[in-house]
Formats: C-alpha cells, structure tokens, sequence
C-alpha cells in the first residue's frame, strides 16, 4: 500500500510538474568557419499539418545548433521544391549550397502525420537518403529529431544526437529560500519536465544506459539519500541512505550496479560498488583521503574517480577487482576532476584549474595523454559528453547566473543555454 | 589561563588527529527507519523539507533547559574556514569550546555539525570538502569531552549558500560550518 502511495504521489506530482519550467533558447556563441552549407527547403504540409508544427524548421535549427553546418536562409530561396524530381540543382549550386534536404508531411488521419524527406548532393545530384517517419502530433518534434539525426549522420559520418534529452538541476529563489528541480528536457532545451523538486538541494543527476531511470542525490529531510527513479512512472526507490555522505552515483555500463561514494563514521570519503538487485556493497577505494565522482569504463571493469590523496584532486582509474592499485592519470596543474568519458572512451572531459579558473579541459586516453582546456570561463564546471561523443554540455556563470553551454569535443563550436528563470546546474547528456 | 590551554589542547589534538590514519573503516549500517528496498515513502515531504533559516533551528532548543542560545557564548553557531582549509582559526577556538561545555554539561544534547563550502570547484569533491571541515570541528568537539554520540555531519559541500555571489564576500561566508541542535 505504501508503495503504490508513493507511487501514485511522485507520477501526480510529475504531471503536475509538466512543462512548468521556463524554455531554454540556444546561442551559438562561436561557430565553425568551415561550415558544411545546407539548404532546408520548407516541407510541403496541408493547413492543418502546417499550423500544428513546422518540421523543417527544426531540422534547420538542430544542423544550425550543431555549428558544423551553415543553413540558408529561407528568404535567399528562389524556389521551394518539395522532391528531388523538382530540384534545379544549377540553381541551389549558384547559392553554393553543397547539400539540400526537401520533403513533403502529410496528414494519415486526424492526429497521425506522414514526414517524407530526401537528401541530395548539389554538386553529383546523387540522392543519400530517402525515407518516410510517421508520428502523431505531439511526436512530431521527436520525429523532427530524427530526420536531423540521419541528415547530420549521412553528411558527417557521426550518429546525430538531436533526439536525446539532457538532465539538469535548476535552483529557483534566493538564498536561504531556495527550491531546487531535476528536469529533464529535449537536447534543445525544449519540452523541459521537472523529474523531482525539494527545497533542499538536489544534485547529481546519472542517467540509467536505458535512459530509462535516473539516480541521484537529495538532501530531504536534510541528509543525503541517492535515489533512483524511473522516469516514466515517476516512481522512485532510495537505494543508499547510510549515515553519512551518500553521493556520487553513476551507473554501471550493464545497468545493474551503482558506484557511490560513501563515508566512515569519521568522515573518510571513499568510493563503493552497490549491487541495485541485492543492494550489497563493495568497497573499491581505501584512502584516508578523498576519493569521489566514480564514472564506469565502457567494459565495466574499472573506475576512473577523482582523489586528493597526493595533495589536490587528481584523477585517477582502478579496476573493480579487489586488490587493484589505483593509477593517476592527470598531472598537469593542481586540480583536475570528475572525469566522463566520451563515447568511445578516447578521451575524457573533467575540470581543470587554469589561471585561476576552473574549466573545461580534455585528456586523450589512447596516445601521449595530451591535454586540450576548451574553455575560457571561470566557473566551467560538470561537463557531459553527448553520446556521439561529438560535443561536451557543462555548467558555467554568466553575469552572476548558473547557464548551461556546450562545446564541441575539438573546441572548435561554442554555445550557450539560455533560460530565462532560474539557476542551471550539473547537466547529464542521456543516452541514445 | 584555562581558556588558553583548552585553545592550545584543541588546536593541537585537531592537527594531530587529521594526520592519523583512519581506524573505522566500516560503513555505518542504514539509519533507523530507512528503507533499502521497495520504492521510498518518502514522497510526500520531498516538497516541504525546507522552511528553516540557515543557523538552523538551534533557538527553539532552549526549551531542552541547556541555556539561553540567542544570547551570550552559545549564541554564535558558525565557524568560517579560510579558501581550501579545514583547520579551525584560533578566533574560532571560543566558539567550540562554549558548545562543548555545553554538550558535556548536558548529555542528553544532540549536534548537528552542516559542512558547507564556496562555490569555486567541482561539485562532489566539494562534498568532500565540507565533510573535511565539518570532521574538524567534531574532533575538536571529542577532544574536549564531548560524547561520540552526541555529534553527527552531514556535508552539503556548495549547494546550500549562505551568500549569493561569485566573488570573495559571498565565499567567505559560505566556506563554513553551521552548529544545529537537534532534538
């Protein structure tokens, strides 16, 4: 019975929730110069598909966001084709267009819509792609996505990661009457949902690999709790609420661990491995110093975690396997931490301290170990890796205000999430 | 005089236990009450856990009959920590002794001790941090007679801010660690 109260309070609560939050606008704040130049000719759609939601739009906007492409302008269109039979392609040649995506959506019934597109080549004329996605009305924006998505992959060769969500933590009000949110919204900052609300703090949002459930910290009752909760029911489990600290979760690449980190009764900070069916623990790290912000290789078989046991935080790697020597891996400056790592496991992102800021740096993993800073701010902190790999969403202050930004992996594209109410923090890029 | 040994004892045993290796090295079991499977009850008071000031609820604890806590020595109830420190400053000495006279004075007494730090850093090691300093001041505490039960931390590292503001005015006041009694 308690449970399914729970249960019944937390989705009551989610769907009270929806859509309360503010929208966030992006800015692309440094593009690239050599910009792949794309044309997004405007879908052709019956009034009634037209006046619920423009597809074409989005799809410019999401290749415009990426900063890799340079959309035309509608305006500076001579014609508006609607299929590849209908392209003069000496004309969008002369536009210097390298590549055009035209399509057509057309209405199945009442509330379900047929999206036709096709990709050409200006300059061979070849056709790269041709497919069909039909969605209902509300799927129209995820269905959108996902023409971005194969567009941006056929064109780059990278899997696009327009369709994917984004968690974060906003904090509304003012100290000391502050009330935080975990949301989760679209890539875009659109259709933003708050997952959870406290009006104590909230923090440390780690995606399921399902992309299911989301682990996290709350400070309720004025203790630390990690939780974990499904999304889509609302319902939500507290899996570790020991005396002391209980932060840091990240979930195993499997699905079925969590790495925390936990403390000892005087205060020793040291990282764990919790089986979620079981809920048995297994202690990984054994410092008298801090070891925290645990992240799973992609096998699943070692910890790459921040530690301070040489003076200042560094990061270092274990394997899971008892009895494993921990190896430092950053030793450029004197604070480097909370790794994550990309896709691939090539590289990984943490915060470095440079000048007297903290940023946003990258160290490869495969060769020398070279190290790229990619930001500039004082305060770039949490950074996330899109799944592609391909760009780095983190937090930052911009004019005395916590804002999310994004760059790409090679630093090359810089941009910004604008909101326009509260304090953002701590974004997790979801899985695909 | 005895204010003097008391400040050297506590400065002393402080830096000489945060050097010591750590002896329990076992994980406490869960709180009482807590649930460890199922989903959380907790549900209804996600909502509504707030609603105290930042020096916590330490004024109403008069009525335990240990003291008039808005006025005189115990009515400071936090301890400022300089950028990266978790070595309680001799300004700060006073401070702790008063409430462990107090603590040892009355038994039955119970202390929350809130680890906080700035803004600066990643957000989990700054956990840590606030972990560091609020273990300080409960050594400091142990040092002077207090019972290992009537101490607790708890870390809120950044996320709960006494100052808003991302320049050194509002920082020193959030590096800190805030005194609440508990019933």
């Amino acid at each position: 019975m308690n449970k399914r109260f729970s249960c019944l309070m937390a989705l009551g609560f989610l769907l009270f929730c929806t859509r309360s939050q503010a929208e966030l606008v992006v800015e692309v704040t440094k593009g690239q110069a050599d910009a792949i130049p794309i044309a997004i000719v405007p879908f052709s759609s019956p009034e009634a598909a037209a006046a619920s939601f423009d597809v074409s739009q989005l799809v410019s906007d999401d290749l415009a966001r990426s900063g890799r492409f340079k959309v035309t302008d509608r305006k500076d269109m001579i014609e508006q084709p609607h299929t590849g039979a209908a392209i003069s392609f000496d004309d969008w040649r002369r536009l210097s267009n390298d590549y055009i995506v035209v399509g057509q959506v057309q209405p199945l019934s009442a509330d379900r819509f047929n999206i036709s597109f096709e990709l050409y080549n200006v300059l061979t004329r070849q056709r790269l792609l041709g497919y069909q996605i039909s969605a209902n009305k509300p799927g129209l924006r995820l269905a959108s996505h996902q023409v971005a998505d194969m567009v941006f992959e056929k064109i780059l060769g990278i899997r696009g990661a327009f369709a994917t969500r984004i968690a974060y933590i906003s904090v509304l009000g003012t100290v000391p009457h502050r009330s935080y949110r975990l949301i989760v919204a679209d890539a875009d900052g659109e259709n933003p949902h708050v997952v959870m609300q406290s009006n104590e703090p909230l923090m440390s949002p780690s995606w399921s690999p399902d992309g299911q459930s989301l682990a996290y910290v709350s400070f309720e009752g004025r203790l630390p709790s990690v939780y974990v909760q499904l999304l889509k029911t609302g319902e939500r489990q507290r899996v570790s609420a020991r005396a002391g600290v209980n932060q840091a979760p990240a979930w195993s690449p499997d699905g079925k661990k969590l790495a925390l980190t936990l403390s000892t009764r005087d205060g020793n900070l040291d990282i764990y491995v919790m089986d979620l069916a079981s809920q048995a623990l297994t202690r990984i790290t054994d410092d008298p110093g801090i070891d925290t912000e645990p992240q799973w290789s992609k096998d699943g078989q070692n910890l790459y975690f921040t530690s301070d046991r040489a003076g200042g935080p560094q990061i270092y790697r274990i394997g899971i396997q008892s009895g494993d020597k921990p190896r430092r891996l950053t030793f450029q400056g004197s604070y480097n931490a909370r790794a994550r790592l990309s896709a691939d496991e090539s590289q990984m992102a943490f915060v470095t301290q440079e000048d007297g800021g903290y940023r946003i740096a990258t160290q490869d993993l495969r060769g020398r170990g070279d190290v790229q800073v990619l930001t500039k701010g004082h305060f770039d902190v949490s950074p996330s890796y899109a799944p592609n790999g391909a760009e780095i969403i983190y937090a930052t202050r911009d004019r005395g205000r916590g804002v999310l930004a994004l760059v790409s992996a090679d630093g090359r594209v810089q941009e910004r999430l604008v909101s326009s109410e509260g304090e953002l923090q701590e974004p997790a890029w979801s899985p695909f | 005089m005895k204010r003097i040994i008391s400040i050297a004892l506590l400065l002393a045993g402080a830096a000489l236990l945060s050097g010591c290796p750590k002896k329990h090295n076992v994980i406490e079991p869960p709180v009482a009450g807590t649930q460890v499977s199922g989903s959380s009850s907790n549900g209804a008071d996600s909502a509504s856990t707030s609603g105290r000031g930042l020096n916590g609820d330490a004024s109403a604890q008069g009525a335990n009959g240990a003291g008039d806590y808005t006025t005189g020595p115990l009515a400071k109830k936090v301890i400022y920590f300089d950028f990266d420190k978790s070595e309680i400053k001799p300004e700060f000495a006073d401070l702790v002794t008063a409430h462990a006279r107090n603590l040892t004075a009355h038994p039955n007494l119970k202390i929350k001790l809130e680890g906080n730090t700035d803004q600066r850093g990643t957000r989990e090691y700054n956990i840590g941090l606030g972990e560091r300093r609020a273990q300080a001041v409960r050594r400091a505490m142990m040092l002077q007679g207090v019972a290992e039960s009537q101490l607790t931390t708890v870390s809120f590292g950044a996320e709960r801010p006494a100052a808003e503001g991302d320049d050194e005015a509002a920082w020193s006041q959030n590096r800190r660690v805030e005194l609440v009694y508990t019933p």
